[in-house]
């Protein structure tokens, strides 16, 4: 780590990252950056590689990207920390969350 | 390797920008509609004035397939009067819908006469409106015969609060109801309008924003004569001439929103909303109004918690709310039992918060869903929560998290994430328009949520089918008009300046500047002098850091003219704010507390003239008699599509 030669660069914008992307099953078909309204995505320069998420910060979480992904897997919704809604088992009383 | 500073680690320096740059080259196409907005509305408008065979462009900033706030889904269609299970007359039912101050008679009775036609065309085009599948067999409200699925919604009575005796015996039976809400598969829509507006030759020009109008020898107040547009890719100018236009934009969403981050914009209204239409219409001489009202945002912040963009309550059709320990609150259910009221009364709600004080209640409440029984449990979370917009991937998130709707409860966030702040609003004013949905312009009609009281999925629907029917009749009895180059040029010049600088003031920053002299100076407390201040505050906004602002990319460029517009919109309101010297529904002044007095009871329209601000007054129902006028124009309406 330490003789690792670091870049100067801004602070990520928040959300960090709104989705993940899976590269396993991810041809790089780009349906998401054509589905997207806002352009978060732009095509990946290397062809069959997922998209690059460009405007996280532009994001509104409509989920079409995912919901129109012709592979499903490929694209994971990752909510932002303060968006994670909570659950609670009805019998056992066990708190979940996203 | 999917964010950018991933790739920059890698490769050690940023991707190229991956579209052509095409600053400042134009592109000119001439159509005889023109239809700016490709959301519900807008495919819509296309769609009818296509179908009657003229030719017809359509300017969409995302992509239509997906695009608007009716892109991802929609789960009512709502004001369906006309539909065969309906027990209301719909020339009644839009009345009853315009009983109410400051509405618009005109587009609620074109929903209430044709949105039943509207959902079976969009049945032909392969969206699905009934249950086909026999998915929800024995659910409340769907009927065997048509597969129909009616909401619990405008039950046997029409209200946001519940009706005194709600959720007794006999309170809302079956026989009685109106059966006026249709639930409905959206998440099919808008694809499939896309797909139609193909097939029919519309041309679609995806990632183009309007950003003017073109008025006939370049005069505000003339006859709209084709608009101009960017592409948010490659920054080309787009020349658009047109014998009608047809404004099917959104609204503004985020005038008094300060923070682009975190959640998005997320006010329940896509991040595109940003007022274009509205503003490109009143530079070139529409009248608008409703300016001066504003709402602060109950719902659906992005800076709240984000459980049906932002909404702090899991009370969805027929979920009952129950305390920490299981109680059950007096929450309306949205449901069978209470006919579909939404909220609680204010006087239930205070005594619910002074329960919780007091120990009656223990935070957090939470959605029993596993209380419901299986069918309704279903048609709850899969049809409408998996349909309704953007929420389908909330359920799907919670789904793959491990939360399981038979099994757990489902908390919400009521009370403990706080109430939202006041100066987080929502407003920004409406077009005027006759019967044709034309606006004072001749050749620029108008559709969607941007009307005087403009409403939901189905209103856009049925008012953009109209919109573009009308428009392609005029069409034919009109030759095209005279585009002015001064005006093309000047247009230019505004638009390409922040591309020509590379340092200065960037579009994040100065939208936040705006949102934060709208919270300060037309929010919660509104007086004169706060109005003035507000409005000086704006000009020098536009003297000093307008000339500052830069984009370095077209995508930025697109947020900066957004900007622009913000500007724009945010003078507007503070000058109609200014004008009106009383209070009214969402615009409560200090300095002139009366709520509605006579002479001040009605529609504030302003408009330019000679770029002079001018304001005229309005009287309430201007639209007449509803269905006299509505038949009158209209004997000629054909119904249901028949094929080409």
């Amino acid at each position: 780590m330490s003789q690792q030669k670091l870049m100067a660069i801004p602070n990520v914008v928040t959300p960090n990252q709104p989705v993940l992307f899976n590269p396993e099953i991810c041809n790089g078909c780009n349906h998401c950056v054509e589905v997207c309204q806002i352009d978060v995505y732009i095509p990946n320069p290397e062809k069959g590689k997922p998209p690059i998420i460009l405007h996280p910060d532009e994001c509104w979480y409509c989920g079409c990207c995912a919901n129109d992904c012709p592979r499903p897997g490929a694209i994971i919704f990752n909510w932002p920390l303060q968006s994670r809604g909570y659950w609670k088992n009805k019998e056992t009383g066990k708190i979940g969350q996203v | 390797m999917t964010t950018w500073h991933d790739y920059l680690k890698k490769e050690g320096q940023p991707p190229s920008w991956p579209y052509p740059i095409r600053f400042e080259e134009e592109q000119e196409v001439e159509t005889d509609v023109l239809v700016i907005g490709g959301g519900i509305a807008g495919c819509w408008a296309a769609i009818s004035a296509s179908r009657t065979g003229v030719k017809v462009v359509l300017l969409e900033k995302g992509d239509t397939v997906r695009s608007g706030a009716g892109g991802p889904g929609c789960d009512h269609w709502c004001n369906v009067p006309a539909n065969p299970h309906s027990r209301v007359d719909p020339d009644e039912w839009a009345e009853h819908m315009a009983d109410v101050p400051y509405s618009c008679g005109i587009g609620l009775q074109i929903q209430c006469r044709e949105d039943w036609d509207t959902l079976l065309e969009m049945e032909q085009m392969g969206g699905k409106i009934r249950d086909i599948d026999d998915e929800y067999v024995g659910a409340e409200g769907r009927y065997d015969d048509t597969k129909l699925m009616i909401s619990p919604r405008y039950g046997v009575k029409h209200n946001l609060w519940p009706e005194p005796g709600a959720g007794e015996p006999g309170f809302n039976p079956p026989e009685e109801r109106s059966n006026v809400v249709i639930r409905i598969w959206g998440s099919t829509f808008k694809p499939a309008l896309k797909k139609e507006c193909k097939r029919l030759g519309v041309k679609i020009m995806d990632r183009v924003a309007g950003t003017s109008l073109l008025t006939e020898n370049g005069v505000q107040g003339e006859r709209v004569v084709g608009a101009t547009g960017l592409n948010s890719r490659t920054g080309e100018f787009v020349i658009v001439k047109s014998k009608a236009t047809i404004i099917a934009t959104g609204g503004a969403g985020d005038l008094w929103l300060m923070n682009t981050e975190l959640c998005g914009m997320s006010s329940m209204h896509p991040r595109t909303w940003t007022g274009e239409g509205l503003v490109m219409a009143f530079k070139a001489g529409a009248e608008i109004t409703n300016l001066e009202m504003s709402m602060p945002i109950g719902i659906a912040t992005g800076l709240k918690h984000k459980w049906y963009s932002g909404a702090g309550d899991a009370s969805y059709e027929n979920v009952p709310i129950v305390d920490a320990n299981g109680k059950r609150l007096p929450y309306p259910i949205q449901g069978w039992e209470d006919a579909g009221a939404m909220i609680p009364a204010p006087d239930v709600q205070a005594k619910i918060a002074e329960d919780v004080k007091k120990g009656v209640y223990e935070l957090p409440f939470y959605g029993d869903w596993p209380s419901m029984s299986d069918v309704e449990r279903r048609a709850t979370w899969n049809l409408m929560l998996g349909e309704e917009s953007t929420t389908k991937i909330i359920i799907d998130t919670f789904n793959r998290s491990g939360f399981d709707e038979k099994r757990d409860l489902q908390q919400s966030y009521k009370f403990i994430e706080g109430a939202g702040l006041p100066q987080w609003r929502n407003g920004g004013g409406n077009f005027m328009m006759d019967w044709d949905l034309k606006t004072n312009l001749d050749g620029l009609y108008v559709a969607g949520t941007q009307l005087v009281g403009g409403q939901d999925h189905s209103y856009c629907a049925a008012t953009g089918r109209y919109a573009g029917r009308k428009a392609a009749a005029y069409v034919k009895e009109v030759a095209q008009g005279k585009v002015f180059r001064d005006q093309i040029r000047k247009e230019k010049e505004r638009i390409y300046a922040p591309a020509r600088r590379d340092s200065g003031i960037e579009w994040k920053e100065f939208h936040a500047g705006i949102a934060r002299i709208n919270q300060y100076y037309n929010s919660e407390f509104k007086t004169e002098t706060l109005f003035k201040m507000g409005l000086g505050a704006l000009e020098r906004m536009e003297m000093e850091f307008v000339p500052q602002l830069y984009a370095l990319d077209p995508h930025k460029l697109l947020r900066t003219i957004e900007d622009l517009t913000m500007l724009e919109h945010s003078k507007m309101i503070m000058q109609a704010s200014l004008v009106r010297k009383a209070s009214r529904m969402g615009f409560t002044r200090i300095d002139y507390p009366d709520m509605d007095p006579p002479e001040w009871n009605k529609f504030l329209v302003v408009k330019l003239i000679n770029d002079k601000f001018t304001t005229r007054l309005q009287e309430q129902r201007f639209w007449g008699n509803m269905k006299e006028e509505y038949e009158k124009r209209n004997a000629d309406y054909e119904g249901v599509y028949k094929g080409d």
